[in-house]
């Protein structure tokens, strides 16, 4: 024991037994008061707040000296009741809601929630060609900016700085995309009922060429630093196992599933929005480690870049198509525009409505006010979101709101196998671990 | 489906919100064969490999091109151990809860998304317990990965799983009284007085 006394890491009697409070300073101290005591287990509490704990992630470790006996996983702290609100609201405003649920991969949220109101309307086929392309290059998009803060956060937990500048370089590039395409950078609500919000400006596809330029250059960089570099591979390379039997009893999906040798990717094995009619690959690796599934996150970018490339030429050739249903029941009656602080309502949809057709008015008026009606009925729509199979379930009592809004979200799900992937490891291994999961804690709380 | 005009007015065509207009829940009577697609193989083999099929099948639905099995609460464990064993549906996705507080005897809609990835195909089991009687059997045992499923189904629906290895609240905090997302579970927050008017929660807002 020293002399010195930190105010922020004392300890104190409780009916559990001595509870020590530390937040980050003097470890020395803690270490030496531990070690007189007689007690041989130790739990140790690991956040909410701990920074390497992907946001506000409890866990909760048993410990024998350094070696991990049980882990158990406190989460909640980012419940935000976004499925209960749902209910309250029309199926449109639903967008607004669940983009906000796991806020790395906002257009997936969007596009699985979109997918299935279309279904339950049964108008899955009247969606344009022109704006199912525009969801699939913004899901890429979305699936490059998620999987760089998966591996730049992932690599600055483990201690590595460098490749989280250039991860969130990348990212930066991504976000200024969606920023032109949506007029948002996070949270945009564009992918709507029937379509999308609004079509790309003028402009949109030569930056977005050059963007995968851009892109496709500055990987070489990260993967220049990580792959091969042997501090990383000991950090990473036999850390987190968990085999395929472990992921099918979990329900693992994802790059996680795609780490022990399964090529299960929903968009090859129950394609949706047209994604068989883009050429792509699906990496995988056998090594069911933290490093396999970095290798796959990082073969993952390439392969959304291929799809996005696709994407331009098909767009080029779609130019001039709606990108929203014809129903004008159902298509949200403003034509939305980008303006200076974000999406807008276009002055010539303001000028017709108030000061040519009151028809136009009153039509505008019940659509956004009441929302459209949605038949009875249940469905299940699954889209493969950067973290594994993210599943709607909606039900519908025929009525302007959704009945229930259930998000099966791939971050709640995978969690569960932090447990199986950290007992018996070290603790710094659990960092790696975690990160390997990538759960984003909007996802996992809602 | 009903066609009832562009926004679904009945009677006095009174869509301002005033009229009282109530919603009743659709009730999708149940299927009969053939079922189209993958759905007859399913329930075949499914038959085969089961004889309390009859028994143990309450409904079977295809709606939307999804197959929904409801099956009776005794014999879900049975049920469930037979499709991932001998149909090789290896993953549960998970169990979620509606509540339907108008079906009384069933108000609490335990659904449950299974995939076969031998198969290539999905389907849907749904069980249906009573408020006053809401016990499933939990199916951890056979998934483990259906163990926060459940325990966040019992969090919002208040659905016990008999025999979960340790069912407690999950979202919520564990002190937290009642389950939110059932429907007699109210929203909260409160007005907002902006510029003068008052802008009313959004549970007391109007519906249509």
């Amino acid at each position: 024991m020293t002399t010195f006394t930190d105010p922020y890491a004392s300890s104190q009697e409780t009916t559990e037994g001595r509870v020590y409070s530390v937040t980050g300073g003097d470890w020395d101290s803690l270490v030496t008061e531990i070690g007189a005591t007689k007690e041989e287990r130790v739990v140790l509490n690991m956040g909410p707040q701990h920074p390497s704990t992907h946001g506000v992630l409890r866990l909760v470790l048993e410990l024998d000296g350094e070696t991990i006996t049980e882990t158990r996983c406190g989460i909640g702290y980012l419940h935000t009741g976004i499925e209960k609100n749902t209910e309250y609201r029309n199926w449109t405003q639903g967008v607004t809601f669940v983009t906000r649920m796991d806020y790395l991969s906002p257009i997936f949220n969007e596009t699985a929630y979109c997918l299935g109101v279309e279904k339950l309307l049964g108008i899955t086929n009247d969606v344009t060609e022109r704006a199912t392309v525009i969801r699939v290059m913004m899901m890429e998009f979305n699936r490059i900016s998620s999987h760089m803060v998966a591996l730049g956060t992932g690599a600055l937990e483990l201690g590595a700085l460098s490749p989280m500048i250039f991860a969130f370089r990348e990212r930066e590039k991504v976000l200024d995309i969606f920023e032109m395409v949506s007029g948002l950078r996070m949270n945009m609500a564009y992918v709507r009922p029937g379509g999308v919000a609004q079509d790309l400006p003028a402009g949109a596809l030569s930056k977005i060429r050059q963007t995968v330029k851009d892109l496709r250059h500055n990987f070489k960089d990260n993967e220049k630093l990580l792959i091969g570099n042997s501090i990383w591979i000991k950090r990473t390379q036999g850390i987190g196992y968990l085999d395929l039997a472990g992921c099918t009893t979990l329900g693992i999906t994802g790059p996680v599933l795609r780490s022990t040798g399964l090529a299960w990717d929903l968009r090859k094995a129950q394609p949706y929005c047209g994604y068989e009619d883009y050429q792509f690959d699906i990496p995988t690796t056998d090594s069911c480690d933290v490093y396999g599934r970095f290798l796959i996150r990082m073969q993952e970018l390439e392969q959304s870049l291929r799809i996005i490339e696709q994407c331009v030429v098909k767009l080029e050739k779609l130019e001039g198509q709606p990108v929203m249903v014809a129903d004008k029941k159902i298509a949200w009656p403003s034509q939305l525009s980008v303006g200076a602080d974000g999406m807008g309502n276009s002055l010539n949809h303001i000028r017709e409505i108030m000061g040519e057709s009151m028809e136009a008015l009153i039509h505008h008026f019940k659509l956004v006010t009441e929302g459209f009606r949605v038949p009875a009925g249940q469905v299940y729509t699954a889209i493969e979101s950067p973290r594994g199979e993210l599943g709607v379930h909606l039900v519908s009592d025929g009525g302007t709101r959704p009945y229930r809004v259930h998000f099966r979200d791939p971050s709640f799900n995978n969690l569960q196998s932090t447990a199986a992937m950290c007992e018996g490891g070290q603790i710094a291994d659990v960092i790696a671990a975690v990160a390997s999961i990538d759960p984003v804690m909007g996802g996992v709380d809602r | 489906m009903n066609e009832n005009g562009m926004f679904g007015a009945k009677g006095s065509g009174d869509t301002s919100g005033f009229g009282g207009l109530v919603n009743t829940v659709a009730n999708i009577g149940s299927t009969e064969r053939p079922f189209g697609g993958y759905f007859d193989q399913v329930a075949d083999d499914l038959e085969r490999a089961y004889p309390l099929f009859s028994d143990a099948i309450e409904k079977v639905v295809v709606d939307r091109g999804e197959l929904t099995l409801f099956i009776k609460r005794d014999r879900l464990f049975d049920v469930a151990k037979i499709l991932r064993d001998q149909l090789k549906f290896e993953m549960c996705m998970g169990v979620n809860g509606v509540h339907y507080p108008t079906e009384s005897g069933r108000e609490l809609h335990a659904v449950y998304s299974l995939i076969s990835i031998t198969r290539n195909q999905r389907i849907r089991l749904e069980i249906c317990v009573s408020e006053k009687d809401s016990h499933l059997p939990s199916l951890v045992e056979i998934w483990a990965g259906a163990n926060w499923h459940e325990r966040e189904t019992y969090d919002m629906f208040g659905i016990i799983f008999d025999n979960h290895p340790g069912l407690t609240r999950i979202l919520m905090p564990d002190d937290w009284p009642g389950h939110p997302q059932r429907k007699d579970y109210p929203l909260g927050g409160i007005d907002i007085e902006y510029k003068g008017a008052t802008v009313p929660a959004p549970s007391q807002r109007r519906s249509y």
